[in-house]
């Protein structure tokens, strides 16, 4: 199919092989006029799916920029509820919240998913199965079970330690309860195993040669790990640790249940869109998805630079060569 | 002597190497087991408990939570059949996708793969929220409208839901598939070729059932996240159509019914370890030794 060079002998009518009997001169000629048009037909979906894909996100954009104050009649160019979000304290508020629970998620997944990482190799081999097994199951677990089984996990053991809290402290105890760091333990579980994987992926596809020409050159482990090792992985833990942002800074599910009294975002916008559709929210929706994709493509970039071969141009989720349970499974956020 | 110390060095060695190794590990390992382990182990426990009068929890061991799930059985039916729908919808769409980018794509490939991913990491809630938008009074049936049709309506159907699952969880349907259909051995096609099977007999009855493992992946990796659903059926169904995810919203943070949530959470959580059980299973028997065909 995709390789014609290596068919077209053949297509010319070289007596090659046995011809089926269908392949006359005038029939190949049919026959290949009906497979450029499939083959154009085929194309044309393709297009048509992106746009699929990126319409809604596209509108959405346009949306914002509405000078009007409805939602969804266009009424001229302006950028005022960009202005409004900006300027509401609530807004404000939760964008605060959700850019400490990202940054915080991903500094604990860049540090615990590479050191696991590095380590997994190194195991033995029940041992290395047991952890990789969990980091699967970390990844596509649903976002409300996780999101369920923290809350109720966190609540009665909150309830428990408020307890002794009470009892240590008579007069003024302190008490414990949900909000943003039950959402960044919880939101570390799956970014913490996606910065695992994408590290190990890489890890896989790593030259060699460069680690044993600097050992045969005498350098020490540690040199060999800090000058060869760490470089080549370097865009990994990178873009692994813009994922885990991204994750965390979208998600909505897990912290609809965890986050107690404290507002996100996407939590934010989610009752906003129950209460009416705004221009506003067009704007806050826009802005959240700038962050986004711009975070994306720099992590995508960092994903395929320096790969050698297809092996290395993994995009996050994009199962690559040996592909792994989870490898494959970033699940919904 | 010399032999000794030489063994004690290399057993201080070792040791500490060990040290070191539980030190990188401990960090996940400690996260695994609080935040992943643990909580499930709590959820079970929960389940077999009994509701306390003001919204808690009694201990307990009890199995009737279990045995009131069947009052849940229309949000189970309606998960099933919309998830179902929403599944084969995705499949269908997402099949010629993969196959043009895997056989037509060139050296664009790769980018092109990107793109089909880069809207899954994009906020879920904006992208369902898009088509509110364009499948509300004034997107889709508005133009409709334009045309002659009559009073249509698309927000708040059970078919608003399906397509919303259709384009959230295309990404996830499209890549098994395309890397099924990317690594399969071009020498297949070209043998079918020579023995005289024509484009459509060779589609059929070689890479079609070369990409089944992608395709059976890929309906795991849609269907399971597909069952908890909670948004799609909130902001496309208008609450009509009930997922198991909006019941357990429900249960957990508006009637407060932890037992039975829990229950009903457990019960996911079983059935979805025992497909993945079955999956993992099959495909370990159907791949030849030393092959790794497993994408889940």
């Amino acid at each position: 199919m995709g390789n014609a060079s290596a068919l077209e002998p053949r297509a010319r009518g070289e007596p090659a092989v046995i011809r089926p009997a269908a392949r006359t001169q005038t029939g190949g000629r049919v026959w290949a006029a009906a497979e450029r048009a499939g083959d154009r037909a085929l194309r044309l979906y393709a297009a048509l799916i992106y746009v699929f894909l990126f319409a809604p996100i596209v509108i959405v954009v346009i949306f914002s920029f509405n000078a009007g104050r409805s939602a969804s009649e266009m009424t001229g160019f302006s950028t005022r509820w960009f202005a409004t979000a900006a300027a509401d304290p609530f807004v404000l508020r939760a964008l605060r919240t959700s850019l400490f629970i990202a940054a915080t998620s991903a500094v604990l997944a860049t540090i615990g998913g590479t050191l696991s990482a590095l380590a997994m190799p190194l195991l033995g081999g029940r041992l290395r199965n047991i952890f990789e097994q969990l980091t699967y199951v970390a990844i596509i677990v649903p976002g409300i079970v996780i999101g369920i089984a923290t809350l109720i996990f966190l609540v009665t053991l909150f309830g428990w330690l408020n307890g002794w809290l009470a009892f240590l402290f008579p007069a003024d105890p302190p008490k414990l309860g949900l909000g943003a760091p039950s959402i960044i333990a919880a939101h570390t579980l799956f970014t913490m195993a996606l910065v695992n994987v994408l590290v190990r992926t890489r890890m896989r596809s790593m030259d060699r040669t460069l680690t044993e020409a600097s050992e045969d050159l005498y350098a020490t482990p540690w040199r060999t790990f800090v000058e060869i090792t760490v470089p080549q992985l370097l865009p990994a833990i990178i873009a692994g640790s813009l994922l885990a942002f991204t994750f965390s800074f979208d998600d909505f599910i897990v912290a609809f249940f965890t986050s107690g009294q404290d507002q996100t975002l996407p939590i934010f916008l989610f009752s906003s869109i129950r209460r009416g559709v705004t221009p506003e929210v067009n704007a806050i929706a826009a802005a959240l998805l700038a962050i986004t994709i711009s975070l994306l493509l720099v992590a995508g970039l960092l994903l395929r630079g320096r790969g050698r071969g297809p092996r290395a141009t993994s995009m996050p989720g994009a199962p690559t060569g040996d592909a792994l349970p989870g490898d494959a499974a970033p699940v919904e956020p | 002597m010399s032999a000794w110390t030489g063994r004690l060095a290399r057993r201080r060695r070792a040791g500490g190497r060990q040290g070191v190794l539980a030190l990188l590990l401990l960090p996940a390992a400690a996260w695994y087991l609080v935040f992943l382990l643990a909580p499930l182990v709590v959820l079970a426990v929960v389940s077999f408990g009994v509701r306390a009068p003001n919204g808690g929890y009694i201990p307990g061991l009890s199995l009737d939570q279990y045995l009131g799930l069947s009052t849940r059985l229309t949000a189970v039916a309606n998960t099933l059949a919309l998830g179902f729908l929403g599944t084969v919808g995705c499949l269908l769409v997402a099949y010629p996708l993969a196959y043009v980018l895997a056989t037509r794509g060139g050296s664009w490939k790769t980018v092109l793969m990107a793109f089909i991913v880069i809207p899954l990491w994009t906020s879920f809630l904006i992208r369902t929220y898009a088509w509110m938008f364009i499948l509300g009074s004034n997107g889709i049936p508005r133009l409709l409208g334009q045309l002659g049709f009559g009073e249509i309506q698309l927000l708040n159907t059970p078919f608003a839901v399906v397509l919303g699952i259709v384009y959230n969880y295309l990404p996830l349907m499209a890549l098994p598939i395309y890397v099924s259909l990317e690594r399969l051995d071009r020498s297949l096609l070209e043998a079918s070729r020579d023995l005289g099977a024509g484009s459509l007999a060779t589609f059929r009855q070689v890479t079609l059932p070369l990409s089944a493992p992608g395709v059976i992946s890929g309906c795991l990796l849609v269907f399971i996240p597909v069952m908890g659903e909670y948004l799609i059926p909130v902001l496309l169904g208008g609450g009509k159509t009930y997922f198991l995810g909006n019941a357990l919203a429900d249960l957990f943070l508006q009637s407060r019914n932890w037992p039975f949530g829990s229950a009903l959470a457990t019960s996911f959580v079983v059935v979805m370890v025992i497909v993945v059980g079955i999956y993992s299973w099959a495909t370990r028997r159907l791949s030849s030794p030393g092959r790794e065909g497993s994408l889940l």
